[in-house]
């Protein structure tokens, strides 16, 4: 059953993307195609976490607005001048910082035997550490944001091809999956929802704000590509030569292109990583996963360290996330805090992870696919659907103008009801678990 | 002396006066959360978007009430829609009881499924929101809209500073009050709050004692949405109605919720204080306060603020952790983990 | 035929049967102890016969009533109290809370049963006030006794209420259930400790795999050698 609905379902994605393309445009059908294959990779990343081990990671988006962030620091080129005045100043103040979370922390191992007086201590070195981190900190953000601030005001990256930023994001989320999973794996499972969904919401105000970084809402544009540029690409010979011979636009065409070159990358990466994730689900570790979400109880009994394993596997996942987040930032060639937002991209993904089969990698790229592409389409969609309803109105009547005006929202509610619907009548998903 | 008092003065002003606004507001919210979730045994995600959904409700009441030319004088207009928005959030909430969680009650569904599909009625209901309302910004607060002005305070007491205190403060300082009251009151004096609280204490028992499940189930949504619906309006009337902020404000709220201890209603209004009021006294610059305490050679010559007002969210996270590391079971023990 | 009686019951929790043909009385007034081995159904007897479980075979009788199909709510406005082995008062809820709450399928006024619950047992009465959850073990199970005595019924089925107390609190206990039983109540309880409940029942049951062994007087009972050797430790 299930080996014949998973071709099929493939199918029906690829029918629906060149009915775009036929319908609406090439250019538009990569575009959906290339965000797609980018959820696909988002979706296995929570479903590495969800459906691999229950965990509930309602973070996502801070961790695709760290994997942007690496996006930034690997290939822009650095600022010299920001980093003459106050590049130093920065690193000293970040080196303060860590020294003063490793002195809190040994300071709070060091005096649990002290009582109430534990508490005063520890608050003293708190604060200590707070005001030489700042006072080191401070003067050199300041120096930094105030540096030619329209063009650049932070210290830039480091130069080097964006596509080492994918592996970066990745080890960047693995690192905060790490902190967060170290405080609320092993309470109950709603803290870690709880959790992540804060850290995410501080990630994004973080990127937003620490201008010296990402620039914050002033954006870093112009990210270097790993792919040619439509520019370039227009006044190459060959194309010329091409699209005069088959009579197409050159513009449109050099556009495809570039897109079919991301599809590409893309695809490659999202093979890889569907490749890892179905062995390691295939492996020992990835039944023990299954065994310890099926039944936590028994297999601590069995002297299983869970919340270790539920830690590999929160890191494992987040950092599959921050690849994603990496790959959306070079497609977009940009860095725009201020999108990153939680309906989007954090519980759109659960919605693609839930509709295409918790525990299923095939699933989860199908959900990654159809809800992406049922995300964008929506639009029209829905307006199309009012004005179907509301055709007998006047054209000025105020409810049909109000409905039209909210057209895009109807997303929400369609998602929102997918997920209720998904999970009351067809909790497996499309392509449901198999189970060894 | 009057140097202390002026100093004193900023103090109110800028935390102790908003800090029992916003912590009303967070109990409020908290308590909504921890009854849930001491009856259904689940995190609410969709409460934002109740509380999101009864602000609504109470704007455009709001909006045909003035229409009308009905106003409440020096109030708020918003007062007077306020138990229609408790009404329509109530119904809401049952709806959404009857038509979606109902099921893995009976199903006996384990808790993060239940996380889940809240998660979905959240995604519905924000959508129905931003489709009836859209998602910008609305001011809906009119009537007076100071209790006490700065200026008036300073010609009252001859000091230098002043001390504001807006409407919308008030009103929702005393509206929780009331309404916590109640809560309170429902819990431990009647008959039926009590079978809430047996009901959540020891199920089994609460079966065996002839407490009938489903109207204990009923009665805990009323109450959420009541709580939902005065919490989302008195947010939006004191900080302007913007969909996108009660999704943002889950994490204060629930990190309330757990700091005082899950599932326990004392716990979630002392927790609704405590975040409130870290978020003030951390992210507030005490400069102009030390430079009437302190001598003039040591004035400070930064802000003197611990956390820029940016980042006022991650400390709600920052008190969660260190509650989660110390005492899981937040400072009043709620429900064990 | 007794005033409650479970008779020839067969049944258990889905798979196999755990009680065979078992068959349990209890007269108005008289205490009726069961006894046996670990896992010999003493503890399914009861749900059985609370209708917490449902018979495959057999029938729950009271006061002449068949009451086979009744859930335990119902059986409860019959006239039936249980008190569970475990988790058998609501802990954050006072002393008071927890006997209101056991009143909660009355309609009428239940002051002169609160105040017999606090005759029964006088050191309730102090306590009124605190949360169930802070008294002592012997405490909790006066308290969980009065909860299911504030709806006045004639049967009190208790499920092992001496675990985990003391030898001292275990007679006084005992004492109270005697009192109980003299209001003329019918009191049907599990025991671990059988010598000392055999030795306040007017009837006991010997359940071995989830058969009757032994059916007689508490001291005839006692008096049996195999009993004795058996199952009391000699």
């Amino acid at each position: 059953m299930t080996l014949n609905r998973t071709p099929l379902l493939f199918a029906v994605v690829a029918v629906m993307f060149a009915a775009v393309g036929i319908f609406q445009s090439w250019n538009l059908a990569f575009t959906v195609l290339n965000l797609g294959l980018i959820s696909a990779i988002m979706t296995l990343g929570v479903n590495i976490q969800w459906g691999y081990a229950g965990l509930v990671n309602f973070g996502v988006m801070g961790f695709i607005a760290l994997g942007g962030l690496a996006g930034v620091l690997v290939s822009m080129p650095p600022v010299p001048g920001a980093w003459a005045a106050g590049g130093t100043g920065v690193l000293a103040g970040l080196a303060a910082g860590v020294a003063g979370i490793v002195a809190s922390v040994i300071t709070w191992k060091k005096t649990a035997h002290m009582g109430g007086k534990r508490y005063t201590i520890m608050a003293a070195v708190v604060l200590v550490s707070v005001v030489v981190f700042r006072m080191i900190i401070d003067p050199a953000v300041a120096a930094i944001e105030s540096f030619e601030s329209a063009k650049s005001g932070y210290l830039g990256g480091l130069g080097l091809p964006i596509m080492i930023s994918w592996v970066v994001g990745g080890v960047l989320a693995a690192a905060v999956a790490w902190v967060i999973g170290k405080v609320s794996l092993g309470l109950r499972s709603d803290y870690l929802a709880i959790a992540t969904l804060g850290i995410s919401e501080i990630i994004i105000y973080a990127m937003k704000n620490e201008d010296w970084l990402s620039r914050g809402v002033k954006n870093v544009a112009g990210l270097p590509r790993p792919v040619p540029y439509e520019i370039d690409l227009q006044q190459s010979p060959w194309l010329i030569e091409f699209t005069q011979n088959w009579g197409l636009s050159i513009v449109d065409t050099s556009s495809v292109i570039v897109k079919v070159s991301y599809a590409a990358l893309f695809t490659v990466v999202l093979l890889i990583i569907y490749r890892l994730s179905e062995i390691a689900l295939r492996s020992p570790w990835g039944r023990m996963m299954n065994a310890i979400r099926d039944n936590e109880v028994s297999a601590e009994a069995m002297g299983k360290d869970v919340k270790a394993k539920h830690l590999q596997v929160f890191i494992i996942g987040s950092a599959v996330i921050g690849v994603a987040g990496a790959m959306l930032t070079t497609l977009d060639g940009q860095y725009t805090p201020a999108s990153y937002q939680p309906l989007r991209f954090t519980f759109l993904i659960w919605v693609m992870v839930i509709l295409g089969g918790s525990g299923n990698n095939a699933g989860s790229i199908i959900g990654g696919f159809l809800v992406w592409f049922f995300w964008v389409e929506a639009e029209p969609i829905g307006l199309a659907l009012i004005e179907l309803l509301t055709f007998a109105m006047a054209d000025d009547n105020w409810l049909k103008l109000h409905l039209i005006k909210s057209a895009a929202h109807t997303r929400y509610i369609a998602m929102g009801l997918v997920l209720i619907l998904v999970l009351r009548f067809a909790p497996k998903g499309l392509i449901p678990e198999v189970k060894r | 002396m009057t140097d202390i008092l002026n100093a004193l003065v900023i103090f109110a002003n800028f935390v102790l006066v908003p800090g029992l606004a916003y912590g009303s507001q967070l109990a409020l919210g908290a308590l909504g959360v921890t009854m849930v979730y001491s009856v259904l045994r689940f995190s609410n995600f969709a409460h934002g978007e109740l509380m999101s959904f009864g602000a609504m409700t109470a704007i455009l009441t709001t909006w045909a009430l003035q229409s009308q030319g009905i106003g409440l004088g020096p109030l708020p207009t918003a007062l007077l829609a306020l138990p229609v928005a408790i009404v329509v959030t109530i119904a809401v909430a049952l709806i959404a009881d009857r038509a979606v969680f109902k099921y893995y009650r009976k199903t006996r569904a384990e808790s993060v499924i239940y996380l889940i599909v809240s998660l979905g009625v959240m995604f519905f209901l924000g959508g129905l929101i931003r489709f009836i309302i859209g998602p910008n910004d609305r001011v809906f607060t009119d009537g007076q809209r100071f209790i006490m002005k700065a200026r008036s305070f300073k010609q009252m007491t001859g000091l230098n500073e002043g001390l504001a205190i807006k409407m919308s403060q008030g009103i929702t300082v005393v509206t929780a009050f009331i309404m916590v009251a109640f809560v309170f009151w429902f819990l431990n004096k009647t008959r039926t709050g009590k079978s809430m609280r047996a009901y959540s204490d020891n199920e089994d028992l609460a079966l065996l004692s002839g407490i009938n499940p489903e109207r204990v189930v009923m009665i805990t949504w009323i109450i959420t949405g009541a709580l939902a619906a005065v919490a989302g309006t008195l947010y939006g009337l004191d900080k302007s109605y913007k969909p996108f902020t009660y999704l943002s404000i889950l994490l204060p709220i629930f990190a309330s919720a757990i700091v005082g201890g899950v599932g326990n209603p004392i716990g979630a209004i002392v927790g609704g204080f405590v975040i409130a009021f870290s978020e003030l006294t951390v992210t507030f610059a005490y400069k102009k306060m030390l430079t009437y305490v302190l001598p003039e050679t040591l004035a400070p010559e930064g802000l003197v603020q611990a956390l820029s007002t940016e980042y006022k969210i991650a400390l709600s996270f920052v008190i969660l952790t260190i509650v989660l590391l110390i005492k899981p079971t937040g400072l009043f023990s709620g429900k064990t983990i | 035929m007794s005033f409650l009686s479970g008779e020839h019951m067969t049944g258990g929790y889905g798979g196999a049967d755990i009680l065979h043909d078992c068959t349990i009385g209890v007269e108005k007034g008289e205490i009726a102890v069961v006894v046996g081995p670990n896992g010999a159904g003493k503890s399914t007897a009861m749900k059985a016969i609370f209708g917490m479980l449902s018979l495959r075979e057999g029938k729950v009788m009271i006061d002449g009533e068949d009451i086979t199909a009744l859930n335990p709510e119902a059986r409860v406005l019959k006239g039936m109290g249980f008190v569970p082995q475990t988790a058998n008062v609501f802990t954050s809820m006072s002393v008071e809370e927890n006997l209101e709450m056991g009143a909660f399928i009355r309609t009428d006024d239940f002051a002169d049963t609160m105040t017999q619950v606090f005759d029964l047992f006088p050191i309730l009465k102090d306590k009124r006030k605190q949360p169930a959850g802070e008294l002592s073990g012997g405490q909790r199970q006066q308290v969980a006794v009065g909860r299911a005595l504030m709806t006045q019924p004639k049967v009190l089925m208790l499920d092992e209420p001496t675990a985990g107390v003391s030898p001292i609190v275990m007679d006084e206990l005992f004492d109270r259930i005697i009192e109980v039983a003299r209001t003329g109540i019918a009191i049907l309880m599990v025991e671990q400790n059988a010598k000392q409940a055999l030795n306040i029942a007017d009837k006991g049951y010997v359940l071995v795999q989830g058969r009757n062994r032994f059916t007689d007087t508490g001291a005839a009972l006692m008096a049996n050698d195999e009993v004795r050797r058996a199952f009391l430790g000699g």
